[in-house]
């Protein structure tokens, strides 16, 4: 196991253990208005200090992790869900009308920046943690398409997919049962990348208001609201701050560390 | 791979060009009905994506709930006065019209009319354009004189202190939410130091120097995830091309690695740091829409989010379909910059 992965696991799983700790612990209600305690800088009674209406900051972030890796681990799977079978439909039938058109598709979606399709989004729906999954989701889809499509095109040349097709097996079993086994370590390395990704873009779309709305907690709409207290109180910009930093170091560190360990031709390898 | 024609007399030339850095070949007579072909291939997709994204952003808004003409007159307003205005701002007309109306104005310069300002869209978007561009290129130009030093120093001392250094500030650079480290940026040179103003913008009529000022710190808050993941692209582009024949030969020739690196690795090293500077900038742009907030600038980004919540849905498709644009025009730009310098890619057209 390679140092970034062991680095990148503990603090994944640090923030995993914090987000499944909240639904049965956390030190204070996260919802509690404490007026008297506002603006508590970090001290034994509030370990991250309170924000401007005396709520427990620690409390927040620990509920807000919840909200994070949720957006950003339903936006993976729907870029995963329709993605992957995209792309090994593509790959299958490669230069077909099909191929083409998968392709062309994910290239119009990637001419509109994640954010853009957000505020499209809200546009017409309004805003709200569902529609960031949405945003996310969609823009991961030919992500993991081009992902597995590049990767499933090499495998359909190997011999051992010869054998499968000589043995009678159609397209599509030979995609489930050769093509998508041998391509997981790959998206499995893609989705910790995107991962990180969607906790990034789901604190942005929160902080300009169009994620998760009150009282669904959000790291996002804490920094939103830090960021008229940052002189009296700078901790709550820092304290949301440094958790998405070490969230999405971690998830990347770990995405690092698994491209090497499950790919030992990259060991040692470059960024 | 197309077939090049090779005079004999000329072959020995080319054959000792293959252990020459590409930039340094020798040309060949260029292929111009190949390349004809490869830039009539590039510019039908070009306008064909122009034209699909044109109909998603249309008819994804159309479906929007609300009616503007009901929005802006308010709940007591009678029908026929909102049949009026429904009238005067072109919305009784039919779905594919007024498409056709949006979509050939824009060729032409003309958005349309702000339901909510009732002033030409395109005045709008032209004012906004003068604060979000010049920030998108600022910060590119930011992000470029960071990234590059830093990705040639870490790939020159390859796991050495040094790259370990870089490498580890680039996974930190890439792991800050910019408009975190913009907040973290406005604590510390605005609020403490006074070097900057916290937010706004004095207008160019103030100056070159002055405007140039007040888009500094939002520049470096876009620049800094941007520097990150260009200075990892040039490292990596750099050790792939040191790992390549020409490298070795210039080496056996005696060129120290240094040498080498700078003679011949960095400028074919260019190349896909070039296309990744080119693919940024569209993310500039849209990027600034977060930092605008932030800095309470008025660029597109504010103007998108008033445009929003005022329901004045022309000025949003308006600027989305802006953006999209400046998208695919870079792509295209890009893709043409590439075949410009790797002659093998115009055959795939």
């Amino acid at each position: 196991m390679t140092r970034s992965l062991f680095l990148g696991g503990i603090l994944s799983a640090l923030v995993l253990l914090a987000a499944l700790l909240s639904f049965i612990w956390t030190p204070y209600d996260h919802t509690a208005l404490n007026i008297p305690a506002k603006l508590q800088a970090p001290n034994a009674e509030h370990w991250l200090g309170t924000d401007h209406f005396g709520r427990d900051i620690l409390s927040m972030i620990m509920v807000g992790a919840r909200t994070s890796i949720a957006v950003a681990l339903v936006a993976v799977g729907i870029g995963m869900g329709l993605g992957v079978p995209l792309g090994l439909a593509a790959a299958a039938k490669r230069g077909s009308w099909l191929d083409e058109g998968i392709m062309r598709a994910n290239d119009l979606v990637f001419a509109f920046p994640s954010l853009v399709i957000a505020i499209l989004i809200t546009a017409i729906l309004g805003a709200g943690a569902i529609n960031a999954i949405i945003a996310i989701g969609i823009f991961n889809i030919p992500v993991f398409a081009r992902v597995t499509r590049g990767a499933a095109l090499s495998l359909w040349q190997r011999e051992f997919i010869l054998a499968a097709r000589v043995a009678g097996k159609g397209s599509a079993r030979i995609s489930a049962e050769h093509i998508l086994p041998n391509v997981a370590n790959l998206l499995i390395v893609q989705g910790t990348i995107q991962f990180s990704l969607g906790i990034l873009a789901e604190a942005g779309l929160s902080y300009v208001g169009l994620g998760a709305q009150p009282p669904v907690p959000s790291w996002g709409r804490m920094l939103a609201d830090a960021q008229t207290m940052v002189s009296l109180a700078p901790h709550m910009a820092l304290v949301p701050g440094c958790a998405i930093i070490l969230t999405v170091l971690g998830l990347n560190l770990m995405g690092d560390g698994l491209r090497d360990w499950l790919d030992p031709k990259l060991q040692g390898g470059r960024a | 791979m197309p077939p090049i024609q090779l005079e004999i007399g000329n072959f020995s030339a080319f054959a000792r060009d293959r252990w020459r850095p590409l930039w340094t070949r020798a040309r060949r007579p260029p292929n111009l009905p190949l390349m004809g072909r490869y830039f009539a291939k590039r510019l039908l997709s070009l306008i064909v994506s122009l034209v699909v994204a044109s109909w998603v952003i249309f008819f994804v808004i159309e479906i929007a709930p609300g009616d503007p003409a009901s929005f802006m007159l308010g709940i007591n307003a009678q029908p026929d006065t909102i049949a009026a205005l429904r009238s005067e701002l072109g919305l009784d007309e039919g779905k594919v019209t007024r498409y056709i109306n949006w979509f050939t104005g824009m060729l032409q310069g003309d958005f349309g009319t702000s339901y909510t300002y009732r002033t030409p869209v395109a005045q709008m978007v032209a004012d906004r354009l003068w604060v979000s561009l010049p920030l998108a290129i600022y910060a590119l130009t930011l992000s470029t004189l960071i990234a590059l030093p830093a990705g040639i120093y870490a790939a020159a001392r390859r796991g050495k202190s040094g790259d370990i250094a870089v490498m580890g500030a680039t996974q930190l650079g890439v792991a800050v939410p910019n408009f975190w480290f913009a907040m973290m940026l406005v604590l510390v040179f605005a609020i403490n130091l006074r070097w900057f103003s916290a937010g706004g913008f004095v207008g160019w009529e103030a100056g070159p120097l002055a405007a140039l000022h007040s888009l500094t710190l939002p520049a470096i808050a876009l620049a800094l995830p941007q520097a990150a993941i260009l200075a990892r692209v040039m490292r990596s582009a750099l050790l792939d091309i040191l790992g390549e024949d020409f490298i070795r030969t210039a080496r056996a020739k005696g060129l120290s690695q240094r040498q080498a690196l700078w003679r011949h690795g960095l400028r074919n090293a260019l190349i896909p740091v070039l296309t990744i500077i080119g693919l940024q900038f569209s993310f500039l742009l849209a990027g600034a829409i977060i930092i605008e907030q932030v800095f309470y600038l008025p660029g597109l980004g504010r103007l998108v989010f008033q445009a929003i919540s005022a329901r004045d849905l022309i000025v949003v498709e308006s600027v989305v379909m802006l953006l999209v644009f400046a998208v695919i025009m870079v792509n295209f730009l890009v893709d043409l910059t590439y075949a410009l310098v790797d002659p093998r890619l115009r055959g795939r057209g």
